[in-house]
């Protein structure tokens, strides 16, 4: 049937009138399945330790989100676009496997209620609020966080390489043997926060999101890069255990990668430009080469991404695409 | 599709809509009855608006002059009908939405031409000057949409040097097919019009840039220029804003339109689509003012899409209302859905600028969200520009920001808001905050 002119409603928009199917929902979900890989491994090493720090972890978040929507007068709708989701599910992962029910907890909370809702919400958080939380669970319970004797996770072959382990294969005392690439690439008997021990899932996880155009490959590839340059570059000390100048080992150790392909590219967090993001990403592998090789931290992924984080407004400001036919140096910005 | 031919394109951003411009690539152009009743609005055209020439109750031959040009920078509108003046008054101009003067003619059904026009003359012993002022005296404006007045261009300050004309072939909007259909249809009176706009401009390098989806176009053309080593055809990637003059003398010379108000002639370049070439061409060879062009119809609101030749003053609901208008329809666009306007009413003339119509059935806005800085805007931004952000100083009137940022560099294209995954109405907010910055630097104008 045909319409008359009256029974015409038109819709006035501004053009373009037609959109990409991309929407931040779908964003966010895409990055949780690309989780999967990791989180399955995860939960065959540690097993239901792991599982009650992901659930405590994703409820605390997501009821955090919900509360936070209600008290912004925000669409509570906005709670099921995945964003708090994907929070609850990396601070789990960054966490370790034998965490009391509080630490997930109170991390979920202060990583969307602080760090995220404080600040203004979804794109206006100045911090990566998994890492955020992580920091700040960090100074809280450092006993849980630091101190603690980890429970030892499964093997997928071989006899298990300790009863009881230190924090990380990283860990600058103690008594974890370095072990081989191939194991610290699966994650086969190594110990860890919960879902950063499987290299190969967390690769196959990028790798998908780069894919889909959802991380910019520059930030892996760079901050990657710039830490195996520099932890292979700078001079060891006098008391350096045995890893300590090998690249490899620090590259395939610790939080590197699910900081890299998970962390540093979060996109609210994160430079809007190319080049920007390249530089965000080399100042990542510095800062964590500087902690690793010289501070008194074994690890420092989650320093790096925030201090970076917090220089990311200056980035933008400064590295400008070149504008088209723009024959004359770029206006120096003025000051807000 | 041939794949295997060379493509030229731009250096960066830009995106590739779906086309759907199968449906009347395939259709020739028809010729429309001439409509009972046009009304011929004082403004189509970039620059002032002209005045109008007749008064209620004249007799108009078709082609006569029936609204003068207001200065160098402004275009003449000529009757589309012969018949009588029924009225001058307010009709809506479908690019702003504002009421501007009209002619409005009822059609006599006699199409009698105004003496000496529509007559072939010897366009080979014309000088340029003389070739430029025909131009100008047929109110010839570019049909791409952005309808500046064409003599402007043809006509180069002493100082330039003019070196290439493009005929702009790219038709890179999804949806319009009607300069597809000229290529193919017309393709020697193109190749014709090129070579009077060389002579015009004094240029030696002849341009036709088409997109690889109208592969057949291409074809032509490099048959029909096999013996014209001055003109050079030449296939250009299918990515949107190709057709964007800025982005083809780039993707074709390597040259850089300079920003902050410079021309493509600063770069030794002329650029005009297929209808305003052959427009030229008519004006020149046969004396014969613009009042008629040609536009697609189509749409998944539209029952019987196709290519017409509607005049200029010809009602748009009459138009669709012919073609059929199906049930669900909730969006009637003037242009392409990447740059044209969503109109209010159906009933609207049409204007020199119009080349598409498109109906859509369940058209939305999506709803927007919060900013995510993903940098999508950023990496797509043909011009190098940070979308997002001049958007976001828009959204704060800071108005400083935006500028500093270069909003008013941006032209518009939406490849920004296009991939925005919070489905910002980027576009929107550069468009309000161009217009405000304008009203409030008149304002400061008049105060001081």
């Amino acid at each position: 049937m045909e319409q008359t002119n009256a029974d015409m409603q038109l819709l006035v928009s501004s053009s373009p009138h037609v959109r990409e199917p991309d929407t931040i929902r779908g964003i966010m979900w895409q990055v949780v399945i690309a989780l999967l890989p990791a989180v399955a491994m995860s939960l065959y090493f540690f097993d239901l330790a792991a599982l009650k720090v992901y659930a405590i972890s994703i409820a605390a978040a997501e009821a955090a989100e919900l509360v936070c929507l209600k008290m912004r007068g925000r669409p509570l709708a906005h709670a099921a676009d995945g964003s708090a989701f994907i929070t609850g599910l990396l601070l789990a992962m960054v966490l370790p496997p034998g965490a009391a029910w509080y630490v997930p907890l109170v991390g979920g909370v202060f990583a969307i209620a602080v760090a995220k809702h404080a600040f203004g919400g979804l794109g206006n958080n100045i911090w990566n609020p998994a890492l955020a939380a992580r920091i700040f669970l960090q100074f809280a319970y450092p006993v849980q966080i630091s101190l603690s004797r980890w429970p030892a996770p499964r093997v997928l072959w071989g006899a298990a390489h300790d009863v009881v382990t230190a924090a990380s294969p990283l860990a600058k005392e103690g008594a974890a043997a370095p072990l081989s690439y191939l194991d610290l690439l699966l994650g086969n008997g190594v110990p860890g926060c919960i879902g950063e021990t499987c290299k190969v899932a967390l690769i196959v996880g990028g790798v998908f999101l780069i894919a889909r155009s959802i991380v910019d490959w520059r930030i892996p590839l760079f901050y990657i890069g710039t830490a195996f340059v520099l932890t292979w570059l700078l001079p060891t000390g006098a008391h350096a255990r045995a890893w300590s100048a090998d690249p490899v080992y620090h590259v395939l150790a610790g939080g590197l990668m699910i900081g890299a392909f998970f962390m540093a590219t979060d996109m609210v967090t994160t430079p809007v430009t190319r080049r920007g993001r390249i530089i965000f990403a080399v100042g990542c592998g510095l800062i964590v080469s500087l902690i690793r090789r010289y501070g008194g931290y074994p690890e420092g992924v989650a320093y790096s991404i925030v201090l970076m984080n917090t220089c990311t407004p200056l980035i933008d400001r400064w590295v400008r695409p070149r504008i088209y036919g723009s024959t004359t140096p770029k206006p120096v910005p003025r000051e807000a | 599709m041939a794949t295997d031919v060379e493509t030229l394109t731009f250096r960066q951003g830009g995106v590739h809509p779906a086309e759907h411009k199968e449906r009347t690539s395939g259709l020739p152009l028809e010729v429309s009855e001439p409509p009972a009743e046009v009304a011929v609005l004082m403004v189509q055209h970039i620059g002032a608006p002209a005045s109008p020439a007749v008064k209620k109750g004249d007799r108009v031959s078709k082609g006569q002059l029936v609204g003068e040009a207001q200065g160098y920078i402004s275009a003449g509108v000529h009757a589309p009908v012969s018949g009588t003046v029924k009225a001058v008054e307010p009709r809506i101009y479908n690019v702003t939405g504002a009421r501007v003067p009209a002619v409005v003619i009822e059609n006599d059904g006699e199409e009698r031409w105004q003496e000496g026009l529509n007559q072939p003359r010897d366009a080979e012993r014309m000088d340029a000057s003389h070739m430029v002022e025909a131009v100008q005296e047929c109110g010839v404006v570019g049909l791409g949409g952005a309808t500046f007045p064409a003599h402007v261009k043809l006509n180069p300050p002493a100082d330039t040097t003019i070196t290439d004309a493009f005929v702009n072939g790219t038709e890179c909007e999804p949806y319009v097919t009607v300069d597809h259909r000229l290529m193919l249809e017309r393709t020697e009176d193109v190749i014709d019009g090129l070579r009077l706009i060389m002579r015009m401009v004094g240029a030696p390098n002849g341009w036709v840039g088409i997109e690889m989806n109208k592969p057949d176009a291409v074809e032509a053309f490099g048959r029909a220029l096999a013996d014209e080593p001055a003109i050079r055809v030449v296939p250009l990637e299918v990515r949107y804003p190709q057709g964007a003059e800025q982005q083809l003398i780039t993707a074709v010379t390597g040259r850089e339109v300079p920003s902050q108000g410079g021309l493509p002639l600063d770069v030794g370049c002329v650029v005009h689509n297929v209808a305003t070439t052959l427009a030229v061409r008519e004006a020149v060879r046969l004396r014969r003012p613009l009042i008629e062009r040609p536009l697609t119809v189509t749409g998944d609101g539209m029952e019987r899409a196709g290519n017409f030749v509607e005049r200029i003053g010809a009602n748009l609901g009459d138009i669709i209302r012919r073609q059929g208008v199906r049930e669900g329809t909730n969006q009637i666009i003037l242009g392409g859905p990447m740059m044209g306007i969503a109109q209010g009413t159906s009933e609207v003339p049409l204007v020199k600028g119009n080349n598409c119509i498109v109906l859509r059935r369940g058209a939305v806005v999506p709803p927007q969200r919060h900013c995510i800085r993903c940098g999508r805007c950023v990496d797509h931004c043909p011009l190098g520009l940070m979308p997002g952000e001049i958007s976001i100083a828009c959204e704060e009137r800071d108005w400083d920001a935006a500028v500093e940022l270069g909003m008013l560099e941006c032209k518009e294209c939406g490849c920004c808001a296009y991939v925005c995954p919070a489905k910002r109405r980027i576009v929107h907010l550069i468009k309000f905050g161009k217009s405000e910055l304008r009203r409030r630097r008149a304002q400061r104008k008049e105060g001081g």
